[in-house]
């Protein structure tokens, strides 16, 4: 297909509002690979296993989808080969779906996610929300999506295929959780670089998820608060894989690119806990919030930011200070400490009080000051805390060395999202791990997209014409009308458009895809 | 539940939950008595081999 032959469209409704510079809200998501294995076959190949995963869920969920749903990378990919392969899931064998799509699984699921093999890893790009709550809303969704896929790809293998929700196998392999934040293209990214590095070389003290074994491949027996900390060797770069870098300059913003960058976050840590996600979330909007205003006043920056990364990821006994580059040192508590009281500062000069920024302040205030105080009275609430004192429960009890595999075995079960098999989920069911969100709100969550972003259009494109639906991007979605008609592209530029507000009318007015089209024709046709 | 009113049900259970104001006090030892029980039942048996076995290829 030629350029000249899409017809782009765009959807004029979409109505663009600035979100309010002093608040947890803002445009976000959070992106995970997950630990994926056949405990009966370790040689079992990762990239099959994925696929398998996410190909069984597509074929339950959306079993009439166009054979070959794809990610629209570009406008001028050769979309038209999708003609060929139309034949709908339904008419074929579930069981040569997989071989035969080895490797391409690619899928944009009803509730504006995305959900894909990358690398040897399945991954759950969640919709684009506007809150931190509905960032950990939707990426537990994503857990139970990855759950459900698993179970199904069990039974029509006959293979036990196990997913984890983590970042590293203890053998010197990581795999990611990433945060995005859309961030005013303004700010100056040297700014980003000053005023984020040391919240987060610090932000695993409340948000790590805890891990047996010291280094990338567990040289040393031990604990640390951080999956990934031992993994970043640089302080920026545009790498993920390699030479991994605590600010990340990946920049593809898909939103207006003179307005907005989106902000990749890679240190992260996989949350089990909903609280520690939606505050993780949170904390880390305030600050970008502060920056973006320019509120915020560093005194202060890291001698050597990576090895701080480290120190502070192994230093689970709050014993270390870290080395600044004026020759003074700081606690990671104390910079973390720096940053709440700044955003409290913020707070009340700005006169911003919404709810949700309220109670991510507050909650971020009385957590340092726990982890102060008596860290191992958040148990129920944070990661590593709870994982730590099941590890030294087991460790006191039948007095296990921090080399015993047992623990290992712990801190990797933790992580398992079968409900009955995670350590994490029995503790949740059992009340011993608070919990945010019911799992009938999860449910509703697995199903429908949020309705305040264009994952609405996306989502309920998918839902309503699934087989009409040849590919969605972020920006994008490529509706396929039948053999003679060139595949048209409605694009979806603004994150805060296509909303349910938006786009509702539009949605109950079009019974197919078609009707869509026409209801936008003309005046939103673009050459 | 519409999509209003299952955003609604978020902010009033974050209201009415508050999530729950901590102990002050040091976890007990019944607590973590309380998750050992809950999690020597689900523990894995040859814990040597499935940690052995938990290999992944590269990620991001």
């Amino acid at each position: 297909m030629t350029p000249g032959e899409a017809s782009t469209l765009r959807c004029h409704q979409i109505h663009s509002h600035k979100v309010s510079q002093m608040s947890v809200r803002r445009v976000m998501g959070i992106e995970s690979e997950f630990g994926i294995s056949n405990p009966r076959d370790s040689s079992a190949n990762p990239m099959l296993l994925s696929s398998q995963v996410v190909n069984a869920y597509g074929n339950e969920v959306m079993p009439n989808r166009i054979r070959r749903m794809r990610w629209d990378y570009d406008v001028e990919s050769p979309l038209r080969d999708a003609r060929g392969f139309d034949m709908s899931r339904a008419e074929a064998d579930p069981s040569q779906l997989t071989d035969d799509d080895y490797g391409l699984a690619n899928l944009v699921l009803p509730n504006g996610a995305r959900y894909y093999v990358d690398h040897a890893h399945p991954e759950y790009a969640s919709p684009e929300v506007t809150n931190p709550l509905d960032a950990a809303l939707w990426d537990c969704a994503g857990d139970r999506i990855i759950e459900r896929s698993a179970r199904l790809a069990s039974t029509l293998t006959g293979d036990l295929i196990t997913v984890y929700k983590n970042n590293t196998d203890g053998k010197g392999v990581s795999y990611g959780t990433h945060e995005n934040y859309q961030v005013l293209r303004e700010v100056a990214f040297s700014d980003l670089v000053k005023f984020l590095t040391p919240f987060f070389v610090t932000r695993c003290v409340f948000a790590g998820a805890g891990r047996v074994g010291i280094g990338q491949e567990n040289i040393e027996p031990g604990f640390q608060i951080s999956q990934r900390a031992d993994f970043f060797e640089a302080e920026v770069g545009l790498e993920t894989t390699l030479r991994r870098p605590i600010i990340n300059t990946r920049d593809e913003p898909h939103a207006d690119p003179d307005i907005y960058r989106r902000l990749h976050v890679i240190i992260g840590d996989a949350n089990m806990s909903q609280k520690i996600n939606y505050l993780k979330m949170g904390t880390t909007a305030i600050v970008l919030s502060m920056i973006e205003a320019g509120f915020l006043e560093l005194d202060f920056e890291l001698y050597d930011a990576v090895t701080s990364m480290h120190l502070v990821s192994h230093d689970y006994k709050f014993e270390t200070k870290q080395r600044m580059r004026d020759g003074s040192e700081k606690s990671a508590l104390e910079i973390q400490q720096h940053y709440h009281q700044s955003a409290v500062r913020f707070l009340s000069e700005t006169k911003e009080s919404d709810e949700m920024t309220l109670d991510v302040v507050a909650q971020w205030g009385r957590i340092l000051e726990a982890l102060d105080s008596d860290p191992m009275s958040l148990i129920n609430e944070v990661d590593w805390i709870t994982k730590l004192s099941v590890l030294n429960g087991y460790r006191n009890r039948d007095q296990l060395l921090w080399s015993d595999s047992r623990l290992a075995a712990i801190d990797i079960q933790f992580a398992d999202l079968r409900p009955d098999k995670g350590l994490a989920r029995v503790l949740q069911q059992k009340g011993k791990m608070e919990l945010l969100f019911t799992e009938e709100q999860i449910a509703i969550a697995v199903a429908n997209p949020p309705s305040d972003t264009r994952a609405y259009f996306r989502g309920t494109c998918v839902s309503k014409y699934v087989d009409q639906v040849a590919a969605a991007s972020w920006d994008s979605v490529i509706l396929d009308l039948g053999p003679d008609v060139p595949l048209k592209r409605i694009s979806t530029p603004d994150a805060l458009g296509g909303t349910q507000a938006a786009s509702h009318d539009l949605f109950e007015t079009s019974k197919l895809a078609g009707d869509l089209l026409a209801n936008l024709m003309p005046e939103h046709v673009l050459a | 539940m519409s999509e209003r009113e299952f955003a609604k049900g978020n902010s009033d259970r974050e209201q009415s939950t508050d999530f729950n104001p901590l102990p002050t006090t040091s976890s007990s030892d019944l607590d973590v008595t309380d998750l050992l029980d809950a999690i020597d039942l689900v523990l894995e048996e040859n814990a040597e081999e499935f940690v052995k076995g938990f290999v992944q290829k590269g990620g991001q």
